[in-house]
């Protein structure tokens, strides 16, 4: 029978973390206010918001969707949007009759630069899985109902390459601004698991 | 390799849910885990390549017990431990002393970083020779099940598919994770209809996956 490869009283992993650092502080082989820099890049500066800028941008500037359309990495970096995780963009866009959604069943791929670091639903054994899978099934599950007729095209992030879905703009935000778009546009949009949802403007 | 990593298609995992307003890291070790992580290829002397293969290699328990971070850490210390940065136990047996264990520490070992020097940053180079598949071509992804690191997983292997997009050119992870050369070659973005991959009775949609040229041959 598969035993279980620790002890009993292995410690925890915060435990074990803490260790890591000590080991590696106390030998100079670390700077722990590198170790900061780069949490707090990603936990302040560096998420959806980016991407949702970009949707913004390409919902309101038609030149600017064919650029994105056509070079994703080249339309991003015009916003400054570069790094690990972005080395290559592939823009994909969601339209009435074509649905597309990202995934990476080998680990848990995600477009940094763009999105952040990955929520737990995207590196959830059961979404890795299954979106290769039954993709209609999971989408409905997860709350986004396909018609028969919408096309779904799945995403496997196995190269350098990362993918970045332009969701469909809603009917009734004609009259918004880029800059009243952007807070509308939800990461899971940006992802292929939710249509970004319609306002509810003032009558 | 076959490992639990490789978890496309998968039956028997349930559901999942989405978490409203998430935070980046739901624990601070979480947070270290990243930025450990983040920088253990260069604390290790590897690549990208070689930390994703250190995940892989986890034991499937671990791989799932641990969950995303708690890989991340695991997948630290087998760097720093391969390249002799750290002896093998030194995390395990700093933590039980942190918790007031009288156990004995191992000594720094000998390092035995590998032998390794990429040729530019990133994963992607320059390639001068013509991509071997054209756009709209079939292709085949070979039935190939390598024991060290490949982007190649079981759910395409041996199905056919057509080519709808040249990527550029990347280092191969099949032997740039183990040190034996960038072999930079081109990716070709590769669709697949769901009833290829899954029989008649699949779902209909199609599936698009970046296949490195190593991975393909000409459909039959």
């Amino acid at each position: 029978m598969t035993e279980v490869p620790r002890p009993p009283d292995f410690p925890p992993a915060s435990l074990r973390a803490e260790a890591l650092e000590s080991l590696l502080v106390e030998r100079g082989l670390v700077d722990p206010s590198v170790v900061d820099g780069l949490i707090r890049t990603y936990e302040q500066d560096v998420g959806p918001l980016n991407g949702a800028r970009i949707v913004a941008r390409a919902w309101t500037d038609p030149k600017y969707k064919q650029r994105l359309l056509a070079d994703g990495t080249s339309a991003v970096a015009e916003f400054g949007f570069k790094g690990p995780q972005g080395e290559h963009i592939v823009v994909v866009e969601n339209t009435p009759t074509d649905h597309h959604v990202v995934v990476c069943t080998l680990c848990s791929c995600y477009p940094w630069p763009l999105l952040g670091l990955p929520p737990s639903w995207y590196k959830d054994p059961a979404y890795r899985s299954r979106i290769v899978r039954e993709p209609r099934t999971l989408l409905a599950e997860l709350g986004l109902e396909l018609a028969d007729e919408v096309e779904i095209h799945v995403h496997d992030s196995s190269s350098e390459v990362r993918y970045f879905v332009l969701p469909a703009r809603p009917v009734g935000t004609e009259t918004l601004t880029e800059e009243e778009l952007v807070p509308l546009v939800s990461r899971d949009a940006m992802v292929g698991v939710a249509r970004v949802a319609v306002p509810s403007l003032p009558g | 390799m076959d490992g639990i990593h490789d978890m496309g298609g998968m039956h028997g995992w349930g559901a999942t849910t989405i978490e409203p307003n998430e935070p980046v890291f739901h624990a601070t070790w979480e947070a270290k885990a990243f930025g450990f992580g983040a920088l253990s290829a260069r604390l290790s002397g590897t690549n990208l390549d070689a930390m994703r293969h250190a995940i892989d290699r986890q034991h499937p328990y671990i791989y799932l017990v641990d969950g995303y971070y708690g890989r991340w850490l695991a997948c630290v210390e087998t760097l720093l431990t391969d390249s002799g940065v750290l002896a093998p136990g030194a995390v395990e047996a700093r933590a039980r002393r942190l918790r007031g264990e009288d156990v004995e520490e191992p000594g720094i070992p000998e390092t035995a970083k590998p032998d390794y020097k990429p040729t530019g940053p990133g994963s992607l180079r320059p390639l001068d020779t013509r991509p071997r598949f054209e756009i709209g071509q079939r292709v085949r992804a070979k039935t190939m099940s390598p024991r060290g690191h490949t982007r190649l997983p079981r759910y395409v292997r041996g199905h056919t598919g057509t080519v709808i997009l040249h990527q550029p050119p990347h280092v191969l992870p099949d032997t740039n994770a183990h040190f034996l050369g960038e072999n930079v070659q081109q990716v070709f973005a590769v669709r697949f209809a769901s009833t290829e991959l899954w029989g008649e009775g699949a779902e209909r949609f199609d599936l698009t996956i970046d296949m490195y040229d190593n991975y393909l041959e000409p459909a039959p």
